[in-house]
């Protein structure tokens, strides 16, 4: 993955520019910098759901803007928000999640995922009820049952306890010494084992 | 994956089956009006008949599009769908076809049962049954449009009336206008052909920009 020249405005801001970095397997990009300097703005513009306004984005030499579905297939996003379904049970969301990413899981699966990420006694209960922490896990899951090789988190530490936060810097390394790609907007330490970590600093 | 978006939005819908019952009792208690109304009438009741059912249709419909996207951009979940190896086209289909079988099949149901109050023949019921069944697909692709447009805005509900309803036109005066032809002793064949093909134009259409549109407003 590469980064050309990217820049993003919001409103009348100029957030960042001329902002290049390639990520490749094995690679950890950690995103640092205060509130509104774009930590956020810059994983929508990789995950593409914004467009930059100049710049583009490469994906094995191709723009992504092009290839689109497929570099969709790649890719997993997780943004502030919950990306539960609070009328479905864990186990329920995690299967949909799965089968609409195309990687349908049987009962197996989703038991091993919940159990990984610490929900294997919460999985019939409907989401509405889970804590905060536990939604988050819950999305980690799906995450994880997405089969992505690049990984784009916006805040993953918030609301999880010092369990959930080990958990977390586990996933990523496993992630990252399977030859997965990551880019993590965070404001504390990932402290991951494995893989070469770079820093991105985004001033206001 | 299109079976599992369509399971999804079913399952959920079940799961808050009160806003389905609602639309539902809205069509039902709007049509049942203007028997109660007007009084024993038949001849007048025959006449409006395929003007209210279709009216009702069209603002039970209307009142549903909230729903289409909506709960999904708030959780977070939309940008998921958004960000999966299906084009989005694909996703929109999915999820206006369940919208569809989840709010506009129980109301094309329901519709027979309503027109006996107007006092229409069993032939003109039928011909109720198939027009709603070939343009209710149309207003949920038509509306879902509408619905993108006004995604995460406030006073949504109201900007989508504008801007769906004038575009529901159509699908109203050939929808009631094949009842109405019935009515009258006349065949009803060309305008369910028209509706047909309204409802060939927009599948191919309306998802695409529906999906536009979306990326637009997550955006």
């Amino acid at each position: 993955m590469e980064a050309v020249n990217l820049g993003c405005v919001r409103g009348s801001r100029r957030l960042f520019t001329g902002l290049n970095f390639t990520v490749s397997p094995g690679e950890l990009i950690e995103i640092r910098g205060p509130n509104g300097s774009g930590k956020s703005s810059l994983l929508r513009i990789v995950c593409g759901l914004a467009t930059p306004a100049e710049g583009e984005l490469r994906w094995n030499g191709k723009k992504t803007a092009t290839l689109r579905e497929e570099y969709f297939a790649e890719l997993a996003y997780l943004g502030h928000q919950s990306c539960v379904k609070d009328e479905l049970t864990a186990a329920e969301n995690l299967r949909i999640a799965g089968g609409v990413s195309g990687h349908p899981l049987n009962d197996a699966e989703t038991h091993g995922l919940l159990t990984q990420v610490g929900l294997e006694n919460q999985r019939h209960l409907p989401a509405r009820s889970l804590s905060a922490g536990q939604r988050r896990r819950l999305a980690m899951a799906q995450f994880l049952a997405s089969k992505a090789k690049l990984w784009l988190l916006d805040e993953i530490l918030t609301s999880l306890d010092d369990a959930g936060v080990r958990l977390s810097r586990q996933l990523l390394t496993e992630h990252l010494s399977r030859g997965g790609m990551a880019m993590v907007a965070t404001h504390q330490d990932l402290n991951v084992t494995s893989g070469a970590v770079k820093r991105i600093e985004l001033a206001t | 994956m299109f079976r599992w978006l369509v399971w999804r939005d079913i399952i959920l819908a079940w799961r808050r089956r009160a806003d389905v019952l609602a639309t539902l009792f809205f069509f039902i208690i709007v049509v049942s009006l203007f028997p109660l109304g007007i009084g024993p009438e038949p001849q007048l009741l025959r006449t409006i008949a395929p003007g209210v059912v279709w009216v009702a249709a069209l603002l039970a419909s209307m009142l549903a599009l909230g729903r289409l996207f909506g709960n999904d951009y708030q959780d977070g979940t939309l940008e998921q769908l958004m960000l999966t190896r299906q084009p989005l086209y694909v996703v929109v289909l999915a999820k206006v076809l369940a919208q569809w079988l989840v709010s506009e099949i129980p109301l094309v149901l329901m519709a027979p049962v309503l027109g006996l109050q107007f006092g229409l023949s069993q032939n003109t019921l039928a011909v109720m049954t198939v027009s709603l069944l070939l343009g209710t697909p149309v207003l949920s692709l038509i509306g879902s449009i509408g619905a993108a447009l006004t995604l995460g805005l406030r006073a949504a509900n109201v900007l989508v009336a504008l801007l769906v309803l004038p575009l529901y036109i159509p699908v109203l005066i050939f929808g009631a206008g094949a009842i109405e032809a019935t009515v009258n002793g006349t065949e009803p064949q060309s305008y369910l052909l028209l509706l047909g093909a309204m409802l060939v134009l927009t599948v191919v259409f309306a998802p695409w920009a529906t999906a536009a549109a979306l990326r637009i407003s997550v955006e």
